[in-house]
């Protein structure tokens, strides 16, 4: 069944949320978009395709979305660098349970300090949210890149 | 004839490495010809990918294209991706099952063999045209590489090297054998990243222990990898491979951390799942990096196994594809741990990321001072075997065996 006006706008407002806290922060409320039990992998089209389990990144609850900001904003070394989410075609689909099939569009772009910006990734959310005391949280995300290829190194999540 | 090339060695030897070799166009295509594409074994891919007669896959020898293919009677098989008539690249998919190879511009095919099948028209339409009376099919087979298979993993080469055990050495090829037992292996998956800095970058990354405790606050962070643990270095006699074999330690401050600025003593993971080793060989080593000349990393990492292949694409970039794997004997929660070990490898990896930024840094500052010269001089200027982690002596080996079959 698809969404409502209202639900439509307020599953919108979700994305532009994730987007502006991983693009400008803080970093740390990220995990708090999930739901406790969630999931999240970041996954390339070719593993996706042919049903290959490998993510690159593979969160199986809110706490290790904690324990990679944590390595992100303490351990990792990398340039330092911006990014910018751009997140379209948002379209859900009520299941049931209640719960919301999500797919979304996205494409982030990377800027580093002596580079122009590039494309850093793109690909599809595939998606599950659903409704915990009153707030709309993810349950389920897949990030799944078309590239195949990443140009150098993910650091922050997409 | 021996070319010229803008790269004098300094005569301190390989303790000194010229910032140029990483740069240089020149140098560039000699290591293409003499090391890709010379006496060397490189690896192209898992038997296991390729189980059934008729698959292929597609992957490089250094910047070419190169097709492996399982023929009908199950031996394996190479050839270069690029048709015999005009150089057409043949499979445009990274893998499949197929029982010709058709080029997509005049259909010429060729079996699994690479060997040509089919010319349309070779005879003429109504008597006009066709190939001329002494064309000879059979000289126009794809140029066929050297395969050779090790306990499920598939190495080839465009020249005749000498036997992959002899190639590898007697303790390389033990360290091989360990995680290649002859168990069948299951596929995990794929990463490929495209990491902006010279292919010998990551080599050396890989055989220098030096910077692996310092650099990675998240592996000495959670006792990983460390300086004060038992470990060694070991080299095969040309110095080409090598081995860097250590054990894991504890969450706590030492010596060797005490000149980690930041190392956080205080992290404790909110989901310890992540990090959940089990012992799964039979010796008590925990890491082992193998470097397998000129192409090859095998990773075990705790329980999280990889092949990183590296594809050399122009002096200032390489693709780095690893293959993640286990054994088809695993349970699920051995091949859950795994995946779960695989965020710190990869393009997002907790620790590779690391490697794949501060390459990323090097590349830019051998690019812009190319008649500098680097020092790798920690534990000495040889290139013995050392049974500790505050050494370069992987990297001089490296060095010896790379000037001998360059001539620099």
């Amino acid at each position: 069944m698809s969404l409502d006006p209202l639900e439509q706008r307020r599953l919108e407002e979700l994305y532009a949320i994730y987007g502006e806290l991983l693009d400008d922060g803080p970093l740390e409320d990220w995990p708090s978009l999930f739901t406790e039990e969630c999931t999240y992998l970041v996954v390339p089209r070719d593993n996706f395709e042919q049903d290959l389990p490998l993510a690159i990144i593979r969160c199986e609850s809110r706490g290790m979305l904690v324990d990679r900001v944590r390595s992100v904003q303490e351990t990792i070394m990398f340039e330092p660098r911006y990014l910018r989410h751009q997140i379209t075609n948002i379209r859900g689909t009520k299941r049931d349970d209640g719960g919301i099939d999500v797919i979304a569009n996205y494409l982030v772009v990377e800027v580093l300090p002596e580079d122009l910006p590039k494309i850093l990734s793109v690909g599809r959310y595939l998606d599950v949210v659903v409704e915990e005391a009153g707030e709309l949280l993810f349950e389920e995300k897949w990030v799944i890149y078309d590239s195949v290829l990443v140009p150098n190194t993910i650091v922050y999540p997409l | 004839m021996k070319q010229e090339t803008p790269v004098v060695w300094p005569s301190a030897g390989v303790s000194e490495v010229p910032y140029r070799i990483y740069s240089d166009p020149s140098i560039f295509e000699q290591e293409m010809m003499r090391i890709f594409e010379g006496e060397s074994w490189s690896y192209v891919g898992l038997a296991a990918e390729i189980p059934e007669a008729g698959d292929y896959l597609v992957t490089m020898i250094g910047r070419r294209s190169v097709v492996i293919t399982r023929g009908p009677d199950g031996a394996v098989h190479g050839f270069a991706n690029r048709c015999a008539h005009r150089g057409v690249k043949l499979c445009r998919q990274h893998r499949g099952n197929a029982r010709f190879f058709v080029c997509p511009y005049h259909q010429w095919s060729y079996d699994a063999r690479g060997n040509l099948r089919g010319v349309p028209f070779i005879k003429g339409v109504k008597g006009k045209g066709g190939m001329p009376e002494d064309f000879d099919r059979a000289s126009h087979d794809l140029p066929k590489l050297a395969v050779t298979e090790r306990n499920g993993v598939i190495f080839a080469s465009f020249a005749e090297p000498p036997p992959f055990e002899s190639y590898l050495g007697e303790t390389n090829l033990r360290y091989f054998d360990r995680v290649f037992d002859g168990r069948q292996l299951s596929l995990l998956g794929y990463s490929r990243q495209l990491i902006p800095g010279n292919w010998k970058l990551m080599f050396e990354n890989i055989k220098d222990p030096y910077h692996a405790s310092l650099l990675h606050v998240f592996l000495v962070t959670f006792g990983l990898f460390r300086a004060d643990q038992e470990s060694q270095v070991q080299m095969d006699d040309t110095g080409g491979h090598a081995l860097l074999i250590s054990r894991r330690g504890e969450q706590k401050k030492s010596d060797a951390t005490s000149d980690i600025a930041n190392l956080r003593e205080d992290f404790v993971l909110s989901d310890k799942r992540l990090l959940d080793p089990v012992k799964e060989f039979p010796d008590d080593a925990t890491v082992v990096m193998q470097t397998i000349w000129p192409n090859l990393i095998v990773q075990q990492q705790s329980n999280t196994l990889a092949l990183r292949q590296i594809r050399p694409r122009s002096p200032g970039a390489f693709e780095l594809a690893w293959t993640f794997f286990g054994y088809a004997d695993d349970d699920e929660a051995m091949t859950t741990r795994r995946l779960r070990q695989a965020n710190l490898m990869s393009s997002a990896g907790l620790v590779s990321a690391d490697d794949s930024e501060v390459i990323k840094l090097a590349q830019d500052g051998v690019d812009q001072y190319p008649d500098h010269v680097g020092v790798v001089q920690m534990g000495g200027r040889g290139t013995e075997n050392e049974n500790h982690m505050v050494t370069e002596t992987a990297v001089r080996a490296f060095y010896t065996h790379y000037r001998r079959v360059m001539g620099l």
